[in-house]
């Protein structure tokens, strides 16, 4: 509560600019799909990191500005931010191989 | 109230009184955030069983673009076009959220309601366009067939989808009728039968020669789902089992079931946490008119409701970039 009387109108609204222009971004990646972008990248397409990206980005900014963690205490910050980093990035990552192991073990037995 | 607490002087009691709050948080705030940090556990868990679920479907899985390109009361293709809007909606209205509290700590009344007021309108709308999306995914946009293997397949004319009515001429030729429940002997009724027969759309293909069928399969050089030669086509379409329209738990017009499951289950999961943040706001929203933050002094309740609101447009951004982007 260390900002508690001051007002962050300004900030708010610019936060909101970048947000919006950055889904404005991504849309239109997602619209025209460049081949460049779709059909090549390192594990998945160029185009899938950009959007993650993009995500997280956004993702930092409203929890950052807009839920104010910029203003909690540093290890109040990190209770939170770490342990869901470190969850979900567990989670994801098994279960995604095990998806792909699913993938290489049953897709041969599909008749196209 | 303080009047009423003991002031431990020892500071044992932290969240009794005095002023050493445990990371300088309020007890409310901090389970706020606690609770934040355990529902977004749950959205992970939905979220990535859709990444196990995708996975494993690589080469099948429906392509979101195609699915997802209807905008109320515009006819025509536009994909993702709707899904961007609601995010926007949703966004401006974390933003207005964020000038409320803003304002409620300047201790203005009537701005901090008037932005809740526009929070609530904001969530109102996103709510509703997610009820139209579903309809409209329900409802099905050009109508596909099943095989007795479960593979679902689509028709094309020159490289583009076609609805069945484009091809498929006259009503129902095999004389089924929607079985009701006062016909039965059992008083029972029976689900939406199709629009047209297997055989009327069989027939339809062989008509046609313009006409195309395209499977689930993705070609991974294009990333585009494959269309059949005309002989391939019919040899895939004497397997056909039933007609689909639309999209529910069991069939799925779109390519795999699963997908249509888990768009009913991760966006109304969001959509009822959007509906749950609605209630809440105008509770508040009634407080903050009768003066209840006012009298207390400060305005952290909406501190507090605010972040869940913030959550909940956080929890979109994930499923908008995972459901519809990726």
């Amino acid at each position: 509560m260390a900002h508690a009387h001051e007002s962050n109108t300004k900030r708010i609204w610019v936060v909101f600019g970048i947000l919006s222009f950055i889904t404005i971004v991504e849309v239109y990646l997602g619209i025209i799909k460049p081949e460049a972008l779709h059909l090549h990248g390192p594990g998945t397409s160029w185009l899938n990191w950009i959007f993650i990206i993009l995500t997280l980005a956004k993702a930092y900014g409203i929890a950052w500005v807009f839920m104010h963690l910029e203003g909690e205490k540093k290890w109040f910050r990190r209770s939170i931010v770490w342990t869901a980093v470190f969850l979900v990035t567990y989670l994801v990552t098994l279960l995604l191989i095990e998806g792909g192991y699913l993938f290489d073990t049953l897709a041969p037995l599909v008749n196209w | 109230m303080e009047a009423n607490i003991a002031v431990p002087t020892d500071k044992k009691e932290t969240w009794g009184g005095g002023n050493a709050r445990p990371f300088g948080a309020s007890y409310g705030k901090m389970m706020m955030w606690f609770f934040i940090l355990s529902d977004a556990l749950t959205f992970s868990g939905f979220l990535a069983a859709y990444g196990l679920t995708r996975f494993k479907f690589i080469d099948s899985w429906p392509i979101a673009d195609e699915v997802f390109t209807h905008v109320p009361f515009v006819h025509g293709d536009f994909p993702m076009i709707y899904v961007a809007i609601m995010t926007f909606i949703l966004i401006f209205s974390s933003v207005t959220m964020v000038l409320a509290v803003d304002a409620g700590h300047q201790m203005k009344k009537n701005k901090v309601a008037w932005y809740m007021f526009a929070t609530i309108i904001g969530g109102i709308i996103f709510v509703g366009s997610q009820a139209w999306e579903w309809g409209t995914f329900i409802k099905g946009s050009y109508g596909a067939v099943k095989t007795t293997e479960g593979k679902v397949l689509q028709f094309v004319k020159d490289g583009k989808q076609i609805a069945l009515a484009d091809f498929v001429v006259g009503p129902r030729t095999d004389v089924r009728e929607q079985h009701t429940r006062k016909n039965g002997l059992w008083f029972q009724s029976e689900g939406t039968i199709a629009t047209y027969s297997v055989d009327q759309v069989v027939n339809a293909y062989k008509a046609n020669p313009a006409i195309q069928v395209r499977t689930e399969l993705i070609d991974l050089e294009k990333k585009q789902k494959t269309i059949l030669s005309r002989e391939e086509g019919a040899a895939q379409l004497a397997k056909t089992k039933m007609v689909v329209e639309g999209a529910n738990l069991k069939v799925n017009e779109y390519g795999n079931t699963i997908f249509a499951d888990f768009f009913f289950f991760i966006t109304g999961f969001h959509g009822f946490h959007v509906l749950s943040g609605i209630i809440i706001n105008i509770i508040i929203f009634f407080n903050v008119i009768l003066g209840t933050y006012e009298k207390r002094g400060h305005y952290e309740m909406v501190e507090k409701v605010g972040l869940y609101w913030h959550f909940v447009d956080l929890v979109w951004v994930f499923v908008f970039t995972f459901f519809y982007l990726v």
